[in-house]
């Protein structure tokens, strides 16, 4: 699928190669996923009959306001459930002086020129960047509007624009008693020359930012009114499903649609780049169909092994040495002089992104170019990828972000896989009817763009007083970067996002190698809600962890020990431990484990309290969480956040992994992959430390620290050091 | 086959295979979008509806099987109890990407119709068939509470 990327970066004519090059240049840390939330286009916005119409005035890119006074906020990146409708609304509404009851948003139009991530150049959401990147730009354009609000109320009244007040959606002259809502200015502000430089409050007089809002989307998603790409209809519009090869790599070699083809309601049945699509009137007519169908598959280019082949394989890679991707004194002649030295071999699973929506999109070719409804993560790369398939030029290109049911990296992937599928099937058909094609649960499990499997072997040591001399953390896992526009991101064979979290390793320890063998393996993967630093942080928690405890040493004392040089460190490991009561001893039974870590430059902490009853079960009783993001800009979305990574995390430590037999995988429904269930989930506690450092993301920073600090908690239980998630898996094999 | 059966109070016919699910007849053929694929196989709950009143996977039970019986959606779900979940949702803020959430509401009213002041073991029992991928597991319990305590008061 490359080619379609590359083609188009040759041949599309507002194709923005820059954009490229500044993505590949940051580098892959910086460009990693989201996680999971969305809202409704036009949210919760019910139409007035017998009214005035209404209309909109756009006073820049990312407001409007509409004569019935309700503001409009441009949502540049895809809700999947992060929260982004209403945090990138409270920072408008902040700058704007708007009441909270009158914001409303949408999601923005595909547009790089206008929408790009700040921090990506190319239009998309991930890293957690959605909030940090959109700081300073909606704070700007919602100042700005609110300057124009008052230079039009001034104009009118003709009062001096100083004199006017804004608060609470109204602007106000004192003096002669006037007063207006935005709507009633809108249309007037609109053609308001706005500042060059707004004047933006200092935190101290913001009084939303920080405030405990209503989320935006909580009305349309509790009436079913939330509209999700599976909810969309078209005129005309069938429904296609795909049937992929069994094995990843695989390629159709004949099919017989003969059986398929006579069946209720089947329209179509047709080959395309990713196996062959059976489209019909309805989703269970094209079910059926396509468990008629009779495909040979050529398995000449498949991946053939298994995941413990595959194992087995990074086990063999780990004898030697890989690249450098930290490499801080020597190591090897530390260790070598040191008292005790600990190692340890750990093994991570592929695992799934499992979104409640799987994967579905709709296409629509008609003489104006091609329409796509689906829950884009990165706009400016399906764009080309649609343009491509499509034959139009991308300015026929319409991309309409839906709200995706949940992402967690999943929606971001650099060839447009289920994107691609919708097009080359309304293409296909010479864009006879509109498509809308539906992953079964089965496809989207089996369909790959899995968080990689990792081995690392990690081996640290200390001297006489306990303390750390020595760190040595090789990595053996998969680049996701390879054949994507991304490669360039690879360094001197270093992806930045296999050793994130492990290359900054954040303890004052003079010598540290960090190195990286890149294994080819033929099942696509992708970011994974933290990307890698959930096998990173998982490793560097329980080393450190075990290292405390070798010297026999408080592992929260030891910790702030050592990160004298990271404050924000020290600051939410401090404000965990307070919380939790680290310093008192917890009740009977119950253990407890901690992790820190950074990702995407926010700082967590957590300390779980487990118990393990007689039978060897372990429950998670309480977690216990501190999170420094900056400027908090909506603490309950951040509480939010902070319970769903664990709930995640915990989930995916427990049970989930994803297994291949002979290439084909093995867990292709919820019955064999268990993500976590209510039953399981414990008690969170979020603790936000106040900040004014600029807000950065929440999306992914609450997930990596749960895994080390259940192990750890275990550890402390029952002194085994669980080295091989999932913990099902390790307890198994005993 | 024709099927007829009622759907939110109102009754509905429909011309469908008689195995096609009971979710992609209120979906497909009668526009009632709220009840979401998820898995297909009754293992997650998205597609949660009442069927004469208990919460029912609906991706897995064909049309034929609800011929003259009661179906209702969180499009038509009424009630004390349907009231008080949904007003426990949005004071408490439950959802995130929202595509479980139906489900979830849909398993909730009915366990608070039957059980007005459920313990936390109850809550498990009667939800854990509900996957919510986003994790709000701690504030649908919390909501279930609230709503409960609401029914109450």
């Amino acid at each position: 699928m490359m080619k379609f990327i590359n083609a188009s970066l040759a041949s599309a004519p507002r194709v923005n190669r820059r954009s490229f090059l500044k993505v590949t240049a940051m580098g892959s840390a910086g460009f990693m996923i989201g996680c999971g939330e969305s809202a409704a286009p036009v949210a919760d916005t019910a139409p007035v009959a017998d009214a005035e119409p209404v209309t909109s005035s756009e006073l820049n890119a990312f407001v409007k306001i509409g004569s019935d006074n309700h503001v409009t906020v441009v949502v540049k990146h895809l809700d999947m459930g992060q929260g982004v409708s209403t945090g990138l609304p409270t920072i408008v509404a902040e700058e704007l002086d708007a009441d909270w009851s009158q914001m409303h948003y949408e999601f923005a139009p595909s547009d790089p020129a206008v929408y790009a991530n700040t921090f990506f150049g190319i239009q998309g959401t991930g890293g957690s960047t959605a909030t940090a990147n959109s700081w300073m730009q909606l704070r700007n354009a919602a100042a700005a509007a609110r300057s124009m609000l008052v230079d039009a109320a001034a104009a009118d009244w003709q009062v001096p624009a100083a004199e006017i007040s804004v608060a609470g959606g109204e602007v106000a002259h004192t003096a002669s008693g006037n007063r207006a809502s935005f709507g009633e200015l809108a249309a007037a502000a609109a053609t308001m020359t706005p500042p060059e430089t707004p004047s933006l409050k200092s935190p101290e007089q913001f009084t939303l930012i920080g405030a405990p809002l209503p989320r935006l989307d909580s009305a349309s998603k509790t009436d079913g009114s939330a509209n999700y790409t599976i909810d969309l209809e078209r005129p005309g519009m069938k429904v296609a499903l795909m049937t992929h090869p069994p094995r990843f790599g695989a390629t159709v070699k004949s099919f017989d649609a003969e059986k398929a083809l006579a069946m209720d309601g089947v329209v179509d049945v047709k080959a395309v780049e990713r196996g062959v699509a059976v489209v019909a009137e309805s989703f269970w007519a094209a079910k059926k169909a396509r468990d008629a169908l009779t495909i040979e598959w050529d398995n000449s280019a498949a991946e053939m092994r298994g995941s413990d082949q595959i194992m087995s394989d990074f086990k063999a890679m780990a004898d030697t040495q890989g690249a450098l991707a930290r490499a801080d004194g020597d190591s090897g002649a530390a260790l070598a002089k040191a008292s005790q030295v600990i190692e340890y071999r750990f093994e991570l699973p592929f695992l799934a992104h499992a979104t409640m929506e799987t994967m579905d999109c709709v296409a629509e070719l008609s003489e104006d170019g091609c329409d796509v409804w689906t829950g884009s993560q990165l706009q400016t790369v399906d764009h080309q990828t649609i343009a491509t398939i499509a034959g139009v030029p991308m300015g026929n290109v319409r991309i309409h972000t839906q709200l995706a049911g949940g992402s967690f990296g999943r929606r971001a992937v650099p060839d447009s896989d289920y994107i691609a599928e919708a097009v080359s099937i309304a293409k296909a058909v010479d864009g006879a009817y509109p498509v809308k094609l539906i992953w079964t649960r089965e496809d989207d499990f089996a369909g790959g763009r899995y968080r990689p499997m990792g081995y690392h072997v990690a081996r640290a040591g200390i001297d006489e007083a306990g303390n750390p001399v020595g760190w040595e953390h090789r990595v053996v896992t998969q680049s996701f970067m390879v054949g994507t526009p991304f490669e360039g991101s690879i360094q001197n064979g270093v992806d930045a996002s296999s050793v994130e979290g492990a290359a900054q390793l954040p303890y004052a320890i003079d010598d540290v190698t960090v190195d990286l063998h890149l294994a080819r393996v033929g099942v696509p993967t992708l970011w994974w809600r933290s990307v890698g630093h959930t096998h990173n942080a998982w490793v560097a928690e329980v080393m450190i962890e075990q290292l405390a405890r070798t010297a026999g040493q408080d592992p929260v004392e030891y910790r702030m020990n050592l990160l004298a040089d990271h404050p924000r460190h020290q600051g939410v490991l401090k404000l965990a431990a307070e919380k939790a009561g680290w310093s008192t001893e917890p009740a009977e039974g119950i253990y407890r484990g901690v992790a820190v870590h950074e990702s995407f430059s926010s700082y967590v902490a957590q300390i779980a309290e487990i118990s393990i009853d007689s039978n060897g079960d372990l429950s998670v009783e309480r977690v216990v969480c501190a999170v420094d993001c900056g400027v908090a800009i909506n603490p309950d979305v951040i509480r939010a956040q902070m319970e769903g990574g664990i709930g995640m995390g915990i989930g995916a430590f427990l049970r989930e992994a994803v297994h291949m037999d002979d290439g084909i995988v093995r867990e292709q429904n919820f019955h064999l992959y268990r993500p976590l269930r209510i039953n399981e989930m414990p008690p969170v506690e979020v603790h936000i430390v106040d900040s004014s450092e600029p807000p950065t993301g929440v999306g992914e920073p609450g997930l990596p620290p749960i895994a080390p600090a259940l192990t750890n908690a275990i550890a402390a239980a029952t002194g085994q050091v669980i080295t091989k998630l999932p913990l099902a898996a390790q307890l198994k094999s005993g | 086959m024709k099927v007829t059966f009622s759907v939110n109070g109102e009754s509905r016919t429909v011309d469908a295979p008689g195995d096609k699910p009971l979710l992609w007849v209120v979906r497909e053929e009668l526009g009632l979008t709220a009840s979401k694929f998820g898995c297909g196989i009754a293992q997650c709950g998205a597609c949660t509806v009442h069927l004469d009143g208990q919460p029912t996977r609906s991706c897995s039970i064909p049309v034929s099987a609800v011929a003259g019986r009661d179906v209702t959606t969180l499009e038509g779900v009424s009630g004390a109890a349907a009231e008080a979940v949904r007003g426990a949702w949005r004071k408490l803020d439950v959802v995130q990407c929202g595509y479980c959430q139906s489900g979830q509401m849909m398993s909730a009213t009915a366990l608070l119709e039957n059980n007005p002041a459920p313990s936390d073991a109850d809550i498990d029992t009667a939800m854990a068939g509900n996957l919510c991928r986003c994790a709000t597991y701690q504030r649908i319990r919390a909501a279930i509470h609230e709503a409960a305590d609401s029914l109450e008061g």
